[in-house]
């Protein structure tokens, strides 16, 4: 594995892995010595073409608790706003010697560009492109879920997750469903047809109309910001009568199981598709989302760049070939 | 292949290490065992038996995963983490033994030192180990050798223990004799 693009680049037992060593890396971060050596020396450099916040200081604080150096570069305030192109852009970060980029940008697929190119030779890590994935808050969403709710310590087998809200434009849900579903678990999308993507009956889920019915057997209800820059045309009649009907409300969490967990990627439009008293509420896990984040990320670096590079493996196992 | 250390052997060898322990430390009290995975933690956990046998109380027993202070991590592919498992009373100010099967380039030990600093500051650091067949390539040594095999560089050590491999065995493979 050299770059992580999409969740389809993961087995399950590669997917696994990276919730074992973030269990792992979890205890680290738990501990009084938050920093680790191994990733000292490499440089990883934080690409962030669209804003973030969650997302970038995660990956800035994973990197930094294994010790990597990091360079934050947004396009606000760098030459991307010049109307730098990305090849540009990364054969300078190439020049600079980074190990590993961080890349989040409005166009999907753009992560994909980056890894396939000959632009640059580290890994690329996807944090983001357009409406396609972002694979590593689906790993930290999974990483959530099972250390709440698995029942074995492995996958996610018959544990129902409901997706609700914006899934067109959600990224997220496009990694979280694929992931999810590869972990055994049980997958629907709730949301208004209009929100929907074309194609979304051959994803691996179901999908449901009524968040009402769906939400009484489900084991976490995952909420989606509803992305009001990506759209430019009416989605919806209006912000009351999406909150009415897929907004998660005081009301609604009393209809959950006990035990089922309230879930939010961030950042949440309070009071659009969720209310104060459901995202700050008991059941609620959108904080320590954020803190798994770290663990999850610094997981997927010490995974792609802790090893040796896969060119070099090559050389090694060929003369250990010719050695037997 | 040839067996190096059989089964009885290894017991005793667990046995007397456990003794040679509570002699050097004076007792249980101040000791914090710490295995380092896989089979030097199942180690730690036969010794901590025999001293609990011994003394009659319960030993502080723990394991502690070096993987991440290696300093050969760039050359192989990436290694899943093992369990560090510290006990209730931590590693301040105690004396700490570390536990491993295998004492060789002294890399390893290194590297748990490493470890062992970003949890606390031990009073001592102590180290046992299974089987101890040269080679250093840094200025460390064992506290508690349960058996010295004089190796030559091209062979390998392979021990087996019961919890995990069916059967205790020491076996020295490869090599030219």
């Amino acid at each position: 594995m050299k770059h992580l693009l999409s969740i389809n680049d993961l087995s399950k037992a590669q997917a696994i892995a990276i919730l074992d060593t973030a269990q792992e890396l979890a205890r680290v971060s738990d501990g009084p010595m938050k920093k680790l050596p191994t990733l000292r020396g490499r440089t990883i450099v934080n690409l962030f073409a669209e804003d973030s916040t969650r997302t970038r200081i995660s990956f800035e604080a994973a990197a930094k608790r294994l010790s990597a150096d990091v360079i934050n570069f947004s396009a606000k305030g760098s030459s991307i706003s010049k109307g730098e192109s990305l090849k540009d852009t990364a054969q300078t970060l190439q020049a600079m010697g980074a190990d590993a980029v961080i890349i989040r940008h409005g166009a999907s697929g753009a992560a994909q560009r980056l890894a396939d190119s000959k632009w640059m030779s580290g890994a690329v890590i996807n944090a983001g492109d357009g409406t396609h994935e972002h694979p590593s808050q689906a790993l930290l969403d999974a990483f959530t879920i099972r250390k709440h709710l698995a029942k074995s310590a492995q996958d996610l087998n018959g544990i129902k997750v409901v997706i609700v809200g914006d899934v067109l434009h959600s990224r997220v849900a496009r990694s979280n469903v694929l992931l999810l579903a590869k972990l055994g678990a049980d997958v629907t999308l709730v949301a208004p047809p209009t929100l929907l993507p074309v194609g979304v009956e051959s994803w691996p889920c179901k999908v449901s109309y009524d968040f009402d019915s769906a939400l009484v057997e489900a084991d976490a209800v995952m909420m989606l910001r509803i992305q009001l820059e990506r759209m430019s045309e009416l989605f919806f009649p209006n912000a009351r009568e999406y909150s009415r009907y897929f907004g998660l409300n005081g009301d609604r969490v009393k209809l959950l199981k006990p035990t089922t967990l309230v879930m939010h990627p961030g950042p949440m439009n309070r009071g659009l598709e969720i209310t104060a008293d459901a995202a700050d509420g008991a059941r609620s896990v959108i904080v320590e989302q954020v803190s798994n984040g770290v663990s999850v990320r610094m997981a997927i670096l010490y995974m792609l760049l802790a090893g040796a590079p896969e060119d070099d493996l090559a050389g090694v196992n060929k003369e250990m070939g010719a050695m037997l | 292949m040839s067996l190096a250390l059989p089964a009885p052997d290894i017991t005793r060898a667990i046995t007397r290490i456990s003794h040679e322990i509570l002699e050097r430390n004076s007792g249980s009290d101040s000791i914090t065992l710490l295995g380092i995975p896989t089979r030097g933690a199942h180690l730690a956990k036969r010794i901590a038996q025999v001293i609990e046998g011994i003394e009659k109380v319960p030993v502080q027993v723990g394991t502690l995963d070096i993987t991440l202070h290696r300093d050969d991590l760039r050359t192989r592919p990436p290694r899943a983490l093992m369990p560090t498992l510290i006990p209730s009373l931590g590693v301040e100010g105690r004396n700490v033994v570390l536990i491993d099967d295998v004492l060789f380039s002294g890399r390893t030990i290194r590297a748990a030192l490493d470890a062992l600093g970003e949890i606390g500051r031990p009073k001592s650091v102590q180290l046992a180990v299974l089987v101890d067949r040269g080679h250093r390539e840094l200025p460390i040594r064992a506290d508690f050798v349960g058996k010295n095999l004089p190796t030559s560089i091209d062979q390998s050590v392979v021990v087996h223990l019961s919890e995990l491999d069916g059967s205790d065995e020491v076996l020295i493979e490869g090599g030219a004799k």
